[in-house]
């Protein structure tokens, strides 16, 4: 039963030994294992990057796209067949640069589906320039002075937009991600879960003693409900929290603003074809 | 005595024009008038100038002449930009305040109507409209109740006091219209049809949106852009009722990445947008190529570069439509001439997007998608379409290498097979892949689908003799006005071929062209690209080009004009 999502076949992982992309992918596994998932009913959709390359290790449906584009992706085939659980899997560059203003639509349209953003600060495919949420003064082939911009908060940011779950995670704690990951989706609405991850080849700075020393998990005392407590909780610069940030129940998922699912709850390619509806369309342009 | 009228009304942005020219057209039709409309519009909410024109005939017509017969000024100014147009055959028809002097001095005919008078005894000025809708309908004997039927219906949302008030403004300008009539004034007879009552009234628009909903179109991720957003806003409009999933994207660059996705889930997915935003669609438009997923693109053509007139039409967009995109991949470009064509070739994008899991683009341009005419009848076929999906096994593989190089194409969640698309190079299963071999194989999977697709070419149209001396050819949206000119000039040494799929270039296209001594192209654009497309293909180069691109469609007697010099040179 554990090896439910394991491939069949031998494959050739592009990842780095010791790259933390290997235990988020435990870590994924050992959820979809847990809910009880079956491989045809879920869909993994990423974008570019080495994060990117997650749904070629497991066995699922996948569309792996363009760079930054997993989320519109994403969205679309849970609209189209709300029965399949989807996941968009994406590194920071593409999913917070590339992809930046589809996140933030995806929060506002909330669709029931999860985003899972490996956050190594770092361009690894391309080999090191900065990312989005590089640190301040991080230098780079590129940022040959250091980076002269704050890296971006995505957790603040998607509790600015009222998002209906934020998390954190860290891929050195393969067993609360993967708590944190089954609560994200199970979660009705879109999740957001930002794992932090070091990279051992591009990174030298966000290391794995780096991330551990720079992070907490939050405690019994958070109230995931209290908007203004995740929003502080988000926005400490020198340390990152972990966990369950924020939680906002009180927005409907997006099949629920369609009037296509309002009364129909089947796939659209399940639906018959309806020739007089046309046809009384078509009678309409006469008078 | 022309067997057919022209009216040009003129107005500003925000004086209701669009209102008098759906109403107008729908009484006339609705009385058995063969009609055709036409707006054109500056691209600002208020002000400026922008003019409609309506032509009414006895036999289908669906272009534009330069001929004005009966011209309605509604504000100063108001027939500036048409002073080229105006004969003293024009008959000026509204108040003189807004007539230029050079006009009511003699020599032209004045119908005195003092439009906003009569509107500000109804109650203010948005009645100008429905009283010009009222003079017209009396004019051209229009029965009144079917004039006030048709004005209850139009302003019946707004509330029984609104109907009511502009029912009254339509009967004073019915009573003025009929006292017209009565008086003589000199008007060309025109007759009237049954067959033209139960005919249908469309514009390019409709003909889109009813091709979508009979290709199976399930599903629509558009970002607003002009002149294409009426697709999007009729399909939003029929949503509810025809199960439509329709999602206003943050860019194109989402709304394509969102059709493709759909389709990969098993919906029948139309990004509609103009050539600015197909741009930004393009590299989603490689990954339809490389994913092998099918996507139905409309573009509603308007003059570029850059924001160029937004409102305005072009056929500039073709080379962008068929060199856009990376990498080598098919795909299939139409481009509909009338209502009846934009909903057969609308329904046969999904059908060959589906069938040959390509992307296919719709070429269309703002004349089209704006102008009404009217159309005698659509062929719904029987089955409406077929689903190309197959329920999957446990060897599923996404990108089996066939004869054809078309693969069985499974959804998730439908069989118990996986399926996987990658945007790099894969095998059969979809898994990334840098083998050469594999490489090759699925280069030429995806070329092998053209060979196949050549058998189902929609052939050009010819109208009038096969192998004639003198060949005109056109695509699109230029239809219409070609056929109208051909009939004018009524020469027996001269054809049309129109091209409705414009690439691939149709089988026996070299045949058709080679018949003809002399081949003129007619384009909307600078640079007549369909000529260069059919040069590339055929090695055929034509002798004369007939070319416009200052925003505005070919008038019929520019065509007619050009035509004749170009004839009489050889």
């Amino acid at each position: 039963m554990a090896a439910e999502f394991d491939l069949d076949h031998h494959t050739d992982v592009a990842w780095c030994p010791g790259c933390g992309n290997h235990s988020i992918l435990a870590a994924l596994k050992a959820t979809l294992v847990e809910l009880g998932l079956r491989p045809e009913s879920l869909v993994l959709v990423s974008g570019i990057g080495q994060a990117a390359k997650t749904p070629q290790y497991l066995k699922a449906n996948f569309f792996n796209g363009l760079h930054g584009r997993s989320l519109p992706v994403a969205t679309a085939v849970k609209l189209t067949n709300p029965g399949l659980t989807v996941i968009a899997e994406s590194g920071d560059g593409c999913m917070y640069g590339e992809g930046g203003n589809h996140l933030i639509h995806a929060v506002r349209r909330n669709p029931d589906i999860t985003a899972v953003v490996h956050n190594n600060m770092v361009y690894a495919l391309t080999k090191g320039q900065a990312s989005p949420t590089s640190t301040r003064g991080f230098v780079t082939p590129v940022q040959v002075s250091g980076v002269c911009t704050d890296p971006l908060n995505a957790i603040a940011l998607a509790v600015a937009l009222n998002a209906s779950f934020v998390a954190r995670a860290f891929s050195g704690d393969r067993e609360r991600t993967a708590e944190i990951l089954k609560q994200a989706i199970t979660h009705r609405g879109f999740a957001l879960v930002e794992i932090l991850q070091p990279c051992v080849s591009f990174n030298r700075v966000n290391t794995f003693q780096w991330f551990r020393e720079h992070s907490y998990y939050l405690d019994d005392s958070h109230n995931p409900s209290d908007r203004e407590a995740a929003f502080a909780a988000a926005s400490q610069g020198d340390r990152f929290a972990l966990g369950l940030i924020y939680r906002n129940t009180g927005v409907p998922a997006m099949t629920d603003c369609h009037s296509a699912y309002r009364r129909d709850n089947r796939p659209l390619f399940r639906r018959p074809a309806d020739r007089g509806r046309i046809e009384a369309l078509l009678n309409r342009k006469r008078t | 005595m022309p067997e057919d009228l022209s009216i040009l009304v003129s107005g500003e942005a925000g004086q209701g024009l669009q209102t008098f020219e759906q109403l107008m057209v729908r009484v006339f039709k609705l009385s058995g008038l063969h009609v055709f409309s036409y707006s054109e519009f500056m691209s600002r909410i208020r002000g400026g100038n922008n003019s409609t024109q309506i032509r009414i005939s006895s036999q289908g017509v669906a272009s534009c002449t330069r001929r004005i017969d009966i011209m309605v000024p509604l504000h100063e100014g108001a027939m500036e930009r048409f002073r080229e147009r105006i004969t003293p055959a024009t008959v000026i028809l509204g108040e003189k305040e807004f007539m230029d002097r050079a006009y009511t001095g003699g020599g032209y005919p004045i119908v005195d109507m003092p439009l906003s008078r009569m509107a500000g005894e109804m109650g203010g000025q948005v009645y100008v409209n429905v009283i010009l809708t009222g003079v017209f309908s009396g004019l051209f004997g229009v029965g009144q109740d079917l004039l006030e039927d048709q004005v209850r219906q139009a302003f019946g949302r707004t509330g029984d006091v609104r109907a009511a008030a502009n029912v009254a403004a339509a009967r004073m300008g019915y009573e003025k219209g009929s006292h017209l009539l009565r008086s003589g004034q000199a008007l060309p007879v025109i007759e009237r049809s049954d067959a033209v009552k139960e005919a249908l009234l469309m514009n390019g628009v409709d003909a889109v949106v009813l091709g979508c909903l009979a290709g199976g179109c399930t599903f629509i991720s558009s970002y607003p852009m002009s002149p294409s957003t009426n697709v999007l806003v009729l399909l939003a409009r029929y949503a509810e009722e025809f199960d439509l999933v329709v999602e206003q994207a943050e860019d194109e660059i989402s709304a394509v990445n969102m059709a493709l996705g759909s389709w990969y889930a098993g919906g029948r997915a139309l990004v509609t947008t103009s050539g600015g935003g197909f741009a930004l669609m393009v590299e989603g438009l490689s990954l339809a190529g490389c994913i092998e997923s099918p996507l139905v693109i409309h573009i509603g053509q308007r003059p570029g570069p850059a924001t160029g007139l937004p409102t305005r039409t072009e056929q500039a967009d073709l080379e962008h439509a068929l060199y856009a995109g990376h990498g080598e991949f098919p795909r299939l470009i139409l481009a509909p001439g009338t209502p009846e064509e934009g909903f057969t070739l609308t329904r046969h994008a999904f059908t060959m997007a589906d069938r040959y899991q390509i992307p296919v683009i719709l070429l269309t341009d703002q004349f089209y998608l704006e102008s009404n005419c009217v159309v005698q009848h659509l062929d719904i076929p029987e089955p409406l379409y077929e689903h190309a999906v197959v329920e999957t096994d446990p060897a599923y593989m996404r990108y089996r290498l066939t004869d054809t190089g078309i693969s069985p194409r499974g959804v998730p969640g439908f069989g118990q097979g996986l399926v996987c698309v990658d945007s790099d190079e894969h095998d059969e299963y979809g898994f990334i892949t840098e083998d050469a071999k594999v490489r090759t194989a699925m280069v030429d999977k995806r070329l092998r689908k053209l060979g196949a697709m050549q058998n189902e070419c929609i052939p050009p149209t010819l109208v009038g003799p096969e192998g004639s001396r003198f060949l005109v050819v056109g695509w699109g949206s230029t239809f219409p006005v070609v056929k109208e000119a051909l009939g004018v000039l009524g020469r027996d040494d001269l054809a049309f071929l129109h091209f409705s799929q414009v690439y691939p270039l149709p089988t026996r296209t070299v045949e058709i062209l080679d018949r003809s001594q002399r081949r003129i192209v007619i384009e909307n654009n600078a640079t007549a690209q369909f000529a260069r497309l059919i040069r590339q293909h055929t090695g055929i180069v034509f002798d004369g080009k007939i070319l416009k691109y200052d925003g505005m469609p070919f008038l019929l007697e520019e065509v007619v004009e050009q035509l004749e010099a170009l004839l009489e040179r050889w």
